[in-house]
């Protein structure tokens, strides 16, 4: 019997044979966290130790609420970068890098064969290049610190084989959400997900962050691409040290394998409180909205940018819409100032922001008042989540979002190609 | 063996409406979580709540963001035991992780509703209400440790210590 990418990965980490449903304890390659570091540093202090145990495995970027928006957050951020110098952290990224999910590959750490733990539910993303990473909680993370080491349960695989081709103006984001909407947001609770078939090589690494993000919505442990030339590729210049890729083999055992057709799918938005409320645009069009964010971990890189860009081209931010742009690392920013998108974001009205999670998990830049509705690029449309909990949260790709700034109702992206 | 009333909702309870995100990055102490605890999911919870109560709810209880202090405000807060009908993974980790008793338990949360007195029997596995006697499923080896030494925090120190 053949081994999936997962059970490949964590028994080469647990230096045996592992296959799904085995709990193994491991020494993650990296261990990430972000603002709640500052929780994380005072469940260690309890621990009774004075250093961390592996220093250049921990990895800290602040994002979450950058620049800081009042005392309370400023003292966190102020207690982790003493943390930092004191235990002699590497690997630090202060205000100005981004989103820790779009850091992490762009600065090299989220390699094919790692694996990766973080304090945040969406560290499946360096699945797309990939790695296994997957999210835990803050007192996990401070033990990790303290021991190098963590259990984990070998987690069953679904498959998800991709064919065929999107049509224009559809995109990985509608994947995501047409298959959390078919199949539920615990469709692949505890499991990993791989995204294979022959159309996955077609997929950008961009699209992959996004789809390997979004799996943390399916409930899933791990989501991920096996890396191929275009993974390698990127990783050129940016990979911090060698790396052993694994791919699941041919007669791997998968709990379950789903088909799915990209060339019948249309644009996708998920509607108030559930990521899995999933409707076809048609349904949805014409909802009135008050802001719309373009960017988070989900959806903030180059590309989506770009395809907003396209959208906006010759158009305006319609006036009773606040559109929020946030290039999701400041990587991203650059390339979009040398590319035009951001220019032509700024001529349509949009408001540019710090690179960072911006208003998404509903701390600051861009708070929801009752009654007031979004429509966001963003993972989660939970009650409440980005302010009042009579606000609304539609969620769908920066395409569909760009043509709802302009039309100040939630609108067909596929009006404007 | 300890009594407590359930308190009753639905499937897919995400970590938003447990603890709302925008106090999820302020450091707050216990009992203030314990205010906040399901603000968004059920008002009139954190005034109401007694310890001892139980949380019956559907699937994939707690989904979403991972932060802890989804667990930890409804420890704060007195509740014993969530018993749902499956948890969503970090989830289901940072409970046990804080000591907070996560159970499985299809039956009894189609049976039980808002209000019911029930008695949690941990050594026996069972939940008992006027209406039955359920079974829950037992905790895998490897959480059990944690979950004896009180959690994470105090079995990772007993592990520093012996090394």
């Amino acid at each position: 019997m053949g081994k999936t990418l997962t059970e490949k990965i964590l028994g080469r980490k647990a230096g045996k044979d592992v296959q799904a449903g085995e709990v193994i304890t491991v020494s993650p390659d990296y261990v990430l966290s972000h603002d709640n570091s500052a929780a994380i540093i005072q469940e260690f202090r309890k621990l009774g130790v004075k250093k961390v145990k592996a220093p250049e495995k921990i990895v800290i970027v602040l994002d979450h609420i950058v620049p800081a928006s009042d005392e309370k957050y400023a003292q966190n951020h102020k207690s982790i970068r003493e943390f930092v110098a004191e235990q002699g952290i590497p690997y630090f990224f202060d205000i100005n890098a981004g989103i820790c999910h779009q850091v992490l590959p762009e600065q090299g750490f989220a390699l094919p064969g790692k694996v990766i733990v973080g304090s945040d539910s969406h560290t499946p993303s360096y699945g797309a290049l990939g790695a296994f990473a997957t999210g835990i909680g803050r007192t996990e993370t401070a033990c990790t610190w303290a021991t190098d080491e963590i259990w984990l349960r070998v987690p069953e695989t679904m498959r998800i084989d991709l064919s065929g081709r999107f049509r224009p103006g559809v995109f990985a984001k509608d994947l995501s959400l047409k298959l959390i909407g078919d199949h539920g947001a615990e469709m692949a609770n505890y499991k990993a997900v791989e995204f294979a078939g022959p159309a996955a090589g077609d997929f950008s690494v961009g699209a992959r962050l996004t789809l390997a993000n979004m799996s943390a919505e399916m409930g899933a442990k791990n989501g991920y691409f096996a890396p191929d030339g275009k993974a390698l590729k990127w990783l050129e210049g940016r990979a911090r040290g060698p790396f052993v890729a694994a791919a699941s083999d041919p007669d791997a055992r998968f709990e379950s394998i789903l088909d799915c057709d990209l060339g019948g799918l249309e644009p996708q938005v998920a509607c108030p409180h559930t990521v899995d409320n999933v409707k076809s645009i048609g349904a949805v069009a014409g909802k009135p909205v008050n802001q719309v964010l373009i960017g988070t971990c989900t959806n903030g890189r180059l590309e989506d940018l770009e395809a907003a860009a396209a959208i906006f081209a010759g158009h305006k931010v319609h006036p009773s819409v606040r559109c929020l742009v946030i290039p999701a690392s400041w990587e991203v920013y650059r390339e979009a100032l040398k590319s035009g998108a951001l220019a032509v974001l700024a001529e349509a009205g949009c408001v540019i922001l710090n690179s960072g999670c911006g208003p998404c998990l509903g701390a600051h830049e861009g708070i929801m008042a009752a009654g007031e509705a979004c429509l966001s690029t963003s993972n989660r449309n939970f009650r409440g989540r980005m302010g009042h909990r009579d606000s609304e949260i539609y969620l769908a790709s920066p395409a569909t979002a760009a043509a709802t700034a302009v039309a100040g109702r939630i609108a067909d992206p596929r009006e404007f190609v | 063996m300890s009594q407590g009333k359930t308190w009753k909702y639905g499937d897919n309870v995400n970590t938003d409406v447990i603890f709302p995100g925008r106090y999820t990055y302020q450091i707050m102490p216990p009992e203030e979580m314990a205010r906040h605890a399901l603000e968004d999911l059920d008002p009139d919870f954190a005034a109401n709540v007694r310890p001892g109560d139980v949380i019956v709810a559907g699937k994939n209880f707690g989904c979403g963001s991972s932060r802890e202090q989804a667990a930890a405000c409804l420890k704060a807060a007195g509740v014993q035991a969530v018993v749902a009908k499956s948890f969503a993974r970090i989830y289901f980790r940072n409970a046990i992780n804080l000591g907070l008793a996560v159970l499985q338990c299809d039956e009894a949360v189609d049976a039980l509703e808002k209000g019911d007195a029930v008695d949690l029997d941990f050594a026996r596995g069972e939940i008992r209400s006027a209406k039955d006697t359920f079974r829950f499923l037992p905790l895998p080896d490897s959480v059990l440790g944690i979950l004896e030494a009180g959690g994470l925090l105090e079995y990772t120190k007993k592990k520093l210590e012996k090394e």
